[in-house]
């Protein structure tokens, strides 16, 4: 009963709060120290349930210790100290305490012992991530962020329903691993891919992140697909229906950030293209898929944040976001486009960088399981990541043209921040083994082999081949794409209008017929009643007309000789 | 080298772009070429052959590449697509017309 080990997550809240409180130096201390006491907590975390609370009947689990747990929370805190780092002198205090608690319901999602536990700290990163959002401080961001807020509450609501529907089931909150067999249990999976980004509901993400400030998406690119990924390994491992979904993520992420003209969405649609390749290591569920999963999870994390913060820097220096307005950046940029490439190599895979070493577990477990298709298409979109991340964003960013822009450098701290990602993008490229030996699983991976390097220089150099020979189909233009967004920022307003019209027509021509009924009983009242409004001597209405006595003398002789007849009838 | 050249920065100079461009080809020709000397362990017969790696990078790319040209001409919308006023000034209904004429109510 009680917590015999402290929630690292409640170090990140405190910090949260703290944050608010101080200023200056004393905040900066709070924003850079809070991080490394957290990761200091998590590695307390023993494997196991810690602790264990009763509510109502249930028994509830805060912290459970796990490697795959442990493995992801350590991955989170890195992320918000080399975050807090890279934002803690330009951005608004209040982006920063709702950062850090969006990043401890991250953290506390990866300890959580059960679905209740998870739930709260689930919907907590949706809250506080809504609030990072909003403070781009844009009319657009506060449009995306309403968006960005709906979607994640009624993936919120999904999953909850799940939830209800296993504890009742079941009778247990416990996690664990379960396939989608049942009504509930497809809710917990919806709910969960919700926040991974998965189709058809995807273009959240590229929907909110872009609108965010330069430092909130650094934040954003971190956490919530990251936590749906473990989430998925802890409670859906093996189940068939994600190879498919992810590789559709991995193939529509491609497409759509071949597509793109504004920097930051190319690097969202990117992290669907990644959480695919995730999604992907889940549904083959075997131990070296998952290993892979994690992996790359963490390995994507540190890399997408490169990438993320050497766009920040360039919004931040130059206030433009489009690809067609940058350019020729890499004069006055240097440390920002070195640490932005090396992200790019990262995400696309190159020998020596993390990208490489984990990405390929998961192209390995594919060839152990024996599914070609999927190690081909695998395959494939590794090309197109070096097409879309790897070249496609250095290129159009900081060489294409000269735009004539010469910006400064990033600030210190910023350039710090990168640098330390792009160096444990390379750390993990180089000695693998420091990662794999934090993995659930134990590994018997040998990432670098001579054929294998080949094969993929050979891949990687002729897709950048391809990228130069097709760059003319390639020209950028000022135009977004519609995504499945359009169905709910356009198609819904559109049956709603055609709602408004439809209704309209009714209550029109229930306007006609009252207008007619009206008429009717007016001309009525003029006939029989008179006319009101010509109280002269032309009365004509008939029971308004003066009558001659002898008539009215008549009629009610009529009337009695009619009573009496009627009397002895 | 004349005056123009100077001026840019020496990455850009076309010179120097017509050396990258040799060098990088020199390095695609190596890494096809080094496939004689170097054996790449096929996981399915096929992806072991002579080159496989270069020409499914290429053409896997190149496909991906006309797959986004052709779903832009559908997709693509201008920037401030979402921001257009979805229906005009609201128009008087027909109701309100037909009180206005007004037959004597």
């Amino acid at each position: 009963m009680g917590f015999d080990v402290f929630p690292p997550a409640f170090v990140l809240l405190i910090a949260a709060v703290l944050i608010a409180l101080t200023r200056g130096h004393a905040r900066a201390a709070v924003i850079l120290m809070a991080p490394l006491l957290t990761l200091w907590a998590i590695w307390q975390i023993p494997d196991g349930v810690q602790s264990t609370v009763k509510f109502m009947s249930y028994n509830i689990e805060p912290v459970e210790g796990s490697p795959l747990r442990r493995l992801f929370a350590t991955v989170f805190a890195i992320m918000v100290f080399v975050g807090g780092l890279f934002s803690f002198r330009i951005a608004k205090w209040y982006e920063l305490a709702a950062a850090f608690a969006y990043a401890a319901g991250a953290i506390g999602v990866c300890f959580a012992g059960d679905l209740i536990t998870l739930f709260l700290y689930w919907e907590m990163m949706a809250i506080f991530s809504t609030i990072v959002v909003w403070c781009g401080g844009t009319p657009g961001a506060r449009a995306a962020g309403i968006r960005y807020a709906i979607m994640h509450l009624f993936g919120g609501v999904i999953l909850k329903v799940g939830i209800e529907g296993v504890v009742v089931g079941t009778g247990s909150v416990q996690i664990q691993a379960m396939l989608a067999t049942d009504f509930s249990t497809w809710m917990i999976l919806i709910g969960i891919l919700i926040n991974a980004a998965a189709p058809p509901v995807s273009a959240w993400l590229s929907d909110a992140y872009p609108e965010s400030s330069p430092t909130g998406s650094v934040f954003l690119s971190a956490f919530t697909t990251k936590t749906a990924v473990l989430a998925l390994i802890l409670l859906f491992p093996g189940e068939p229906v994600l190879i498919g979904l992810g590789l559709f993520m991995v193939m529509y992420g491609i497409i759509f950030a071949l597509l793109e003209n504004d920097v930051r969405r190319i690097l969202a649609y990117s992290i669907v293209n990644q959480v695919g390749f995730m999604v992907v290591a889940v549904g083959i569920g075997t131990e070296m898929a998952l290993n892979g999963a994690a992996a790359h999870a963490f390995a994507h994390i540190v890399y997408k944040a490169l990438l993320f913060m050497s766009a920040g820097v360039v919004i931040y220096r130059t206030g433009k976001n489009k690809c067609i307005e940058l350019g020729g950046l890499f004069r006055t940029m240097p440390i920002t486009a070195v640490c932005g490439i090396i992200g790019a190599l990262s995400i696309s895979s190159f020998p020596l960088t993390s990208g490489f070493t984990t990405k390929s577990m998961i192209s390995q477990a594919a060839v152990d399981g024996n599914l070609m298709w999927v190690y081909m298409a695998l395959t494939a979109a590794s090309a197109g990541v070096f097409l879309h991340a790897g070249i496609k964003f250095p290129w159009f960013v900081f060489f294409q043209r000269d735009s004539g822009l010469r910006p400064k450098d990033a600030p210190w701290n910023m350039s710090l921040a990168m640098i330390l990602f792009a160096g444990l993008c390379i750390l993990l490229g180089v000695f693998p083994e420091l990662l794999y030996a934090l993995l659930p699983y134990p590994v018997e991976y040998e990432p670098y082999s001579i054929g294998k390097v080949l094969f993929y220089l050979q891949l990687l150099l002729f897709s950048g081949l391809a990228f130069f020979v097709l760059l003319p189909l390639m020209k950028r233009t000022m135009t977004i794409s519609l995504d499945t967004d359009w169905l709910w920022r356009s198609a819904a307003f559109s049956v709603l209008k055609l709602g408004e019209k439809v209704l309209g027509f009714i209550s029109e021509i229930m306007a006609q017929q009252r207008n007619r009924l009206q008429q009717f009983l007016h001309r009525m009242a003029v006939r029989y009643l008179g006319q009101p409004h010509t109280a002269d001597s032309k009365e004509h209405g008939m029971f308004a007309r003066s009558w001659p006595i002898g008539t009215t003398a008549l009629w009610i002789a009529g009337l009695l000789s009619a009573y009496v007849l009627l009397y002895y009838l | 080298m004349n005056q123009d050249q100077k001026q840019l920065h020496w990455l850009v100079r076309p010179s120097t772009i017509r050396k990258l461009w040799i060098g990088f080809s020199i390095v695609l020709a190596l890494v096809v070429v080094a496939q004689t000397v170097v054996y790449i362990k096929g996981y399915f017969g096929f992806d072991a052959w002579f080159g496989f790696g270069a020409v499914y990078g290429f053409v896997s790319c190149l496909i991906m590449v006309l797959v986004a040209k052709l779903l832009g001409f559908v997709l693509k919308r201008p920037e401030n697509y979402y921001d257009q006023p979805f229906a005009g000034p609201r128009k008087e209904t027909e109701s309100d017309k037909v009180k206005e004429d007004g037959h004597g109510v």
